[in-house]
């Protein structure tokens, strides 16, 4: 009897310990959330959003990396959504089980675990300099746009895992092609999840620093084209804090580029919970 | 039709190469411009020269070889009991409303910025550290805690997939055995699901190995052999990361030889992890 009621005090103990690391981890995403937006919210206001920085970003506002930060993504995007679906197509649509694509998968998975700064040493010696690209929205939007491919081609293959045997029936019985059935039936079918993996693949490049700063430079100036050097919110907000230049800047950019993450957060949740809800 | 379907699937097989040969690009541009240095200051000195002054063209990484490592070990010591706690509490012992909160909390962990990170670090975690435990407080510990808390996601979303995979006989085996809900968790699930639990500490560390930003903003970077885990430190990726904004020459090669050991420790780390998961599925 003795040893029956220590195993349920070990229960007992276990059990809590639990509770106090899951509530930590809790506690501290909020104090990281809470003391950066505490500091930064109240520096927040519609010039803010309007003016680009001035004096190296001891004034003015950040309008000139919203629109950097805005270029970037949108380049990675359009060039990986279309290689990461494609790929994602290929691996369940077109091969069954096979050499090639286990060597497909085994280099997606590489990538997604390849470190940030090494990506940005590639992008710097291969389209910075090898295609003389130069600092510009272009290379940087390029790198970013491998570093995001794995988790676009990821989410789109789970999507299309999903579709039921039976559309694919039907669409070839109607005598359709496979090309015909992927345009038509796979692809509108897989959309919600491929927009999931857009969406994963925006916050990713939003936040990025490392692999942005050595691509797409650290330039102030109101981008012309894709071929102009950017500086991101993300970059901006790293130099503010770490060169000191001006920490009300740094909070006020901090607190920006939490919202805008949140945001974002909101998206993808939303749009995978009708996506799950849909299925159901 | 026939032809053109043909085509298609060419063009198909084309664009799924690319990751693979984008990370076949990845590693030959960059050995391409790190291997002649390593071959100039030789593999030995290279790896265990624990000098590193690029004025003088003394290029040895051992210090930071030793940052790397220690800050990894640390951020583990705090995100695997952690994370394994969190995983457990999602798949076995959450209430409705406990679940709600955390799992977007996680989610959050995974997209806020490393750059985030390291500013809380600096402007919190830092001052903590330097006026209770002493030291510049820039410091293997701050780096640790912060990263602990970033591997988190990693660790967490694994562990709970491992955790969720096993056949729901294992539980109720244990419990008709007479195990207690934790006897069954700990003694019976646990080991069940170690390969999957094994891999995702794993990423974690690879996540640890390869953070940057956020540990140029914490570990002061100072480049010597550290005495405690109250000392500055550079790890392989920031020492990367501080230096390529001014590098050229031979320094900037030296740079790219970091990547290539950086590459080798992230490449070993990854086909372990994915070894691991795949014996889980099979």
């Amino acid at each position: 009897m003795k040893i029956n009621r220590s195993r349920y005090i070990t229960q007992r103990i276990a059990k809590a310990l639990i509770w106090t690391a899951a509530l930590s981890t809790i506690l501290v995403m909020f104090l990281i959330l809470f003391q950066i937006l505490k500091d930064g919210l109240p520096v927040l206001s519609l010039e803010f959003f309007r003016e680009s920085p001035k004096n190296m970003g001891r004034d003015g506002g950040i309008l000139s990396t919203i629109v950097g930060t805005f270029a970037l993504t949108m380049v990675a995007i359009f060039v990986a959504t279309p290689l990461g679906v494609g790929t994602a197509v290929f691996l369940r649509e077109y091969t069954r089980e096979s050499a090639i694509s286990r060597v497909i998968r085994f280099g997606t998975d590489c990538l997604a675990g390849v470190p940030s700064i090494i990506f940005g040493l590639f992008g710097f010696v291969f389209f910075v300099i090898f295609l003389n690209m130069g600092w510009s929205i272009l290379s940087g939007g390029l790198t970013l746009a491998v570093m995001i491919l794995p988790t676009i081609i990821s989410t789109a293959e789970e999507a299309i895992k999903t579709i039921p045997y039976s559309y694919r029936e039907v669409s070839y019985s109607l005598g359709a092609t496979r090309w015909q059935m992927v345009v038509n039936v796979i692809i509108p079918n897989a959309l919600p999840g491929i927009f999931t993996g857009v969406i994963l693949g925006v916050g990713r490049s939003i936040g990025e620093t490392a692999a942005v700063i050595l691509t797409a430079g650290s330039s102030l100036i109101m981008p012309t084209s894709i071929f102009s050097p950017i500086r991101t919110m993300a970059v901006h907000f790293y130099i503010l804090a770490r060169e000191g230049i001006s920490m009300e800047m740094a909070y006020g950019t901090g607190a920006a580029l939490i919202l805008l993450v949140l945001l974002i957060n909101t998206i993808a949740n939303w749009s995978l919970n009708r996506y799950v809800r849909n299925k159901a | 039709m026939e032809k053109k379907e043909k085509y298609i699937e060419k063009a198909l097989l084309v664009i799924a190469l690319s990751s693979i040969s984008a990370l076949a690009l990845i590693a030959f541009f960059i050995f391409k411009e790190g291997l002649p240095l390593i071959w100039k200051v030789g593999v030995y000195d290279f790896i265990l020269g624990d000098r590193w002054v690029p004025s003088k063209s003394e290029f040895g990484i051992f210090a930071m070889i030793v940052g790397s490592f220690w800050v990894t070990l640390g951020s583990l010591l705090l995100g695997v009991p952690l994370g394994l706690a969190c995983a457990i509490f999602l798949s076995e012992w959450t209430p409705a409303w406990a679940a709600v909160i955390l799992r977007p909390t996680i989610q959050l962990l995974a997209a806020i910025p490393s750059v985030i990170f390291g500013f809380w670090g600096l402007i919190v975690l830092v001052p903590l550290v330097r006026n209770y435990l002493g030291g510049p407080g820039l410091s293997i510990l701050s780096g640790s805690l912060i990263l602990g808390f970033m591997i988190l996601p990693t660790i967490i979303s694994i562990s709970e997939d491992a955790l969720k995979a096993l056949p729901p006989a294992y539980k109720a085996g244990a419990l008709a055995l007479g195990a207690t809900h934790w006897q069954a968790i700990w003694r019976v699930m646990v080991p069940a699901a170690r390969s999957g639990i094994v891999a995702s500490i794993i990423l974690g560390m690879g996540r640890a190995v390869g953070e940057t930003m956020a540990m140029i903003m914490i570990l002061g970077n100072a480049v010597k052999l550290p005495d405690s885990f109250l000392d500055s430190a550079r790890t392989l990726t920031t020492n990367i990361g501080i230096e390529m904004a001014y590098a050229s020459g031979d320094h900037r090669q030296a740079l790219f030889a970091t990547g290539i050991i950086l590459f080798f420790i992230i490449m070993a780390l990854n086909s372990t992890a994915i070894v691991l998961s795949r014996r889980r599925v099979r």
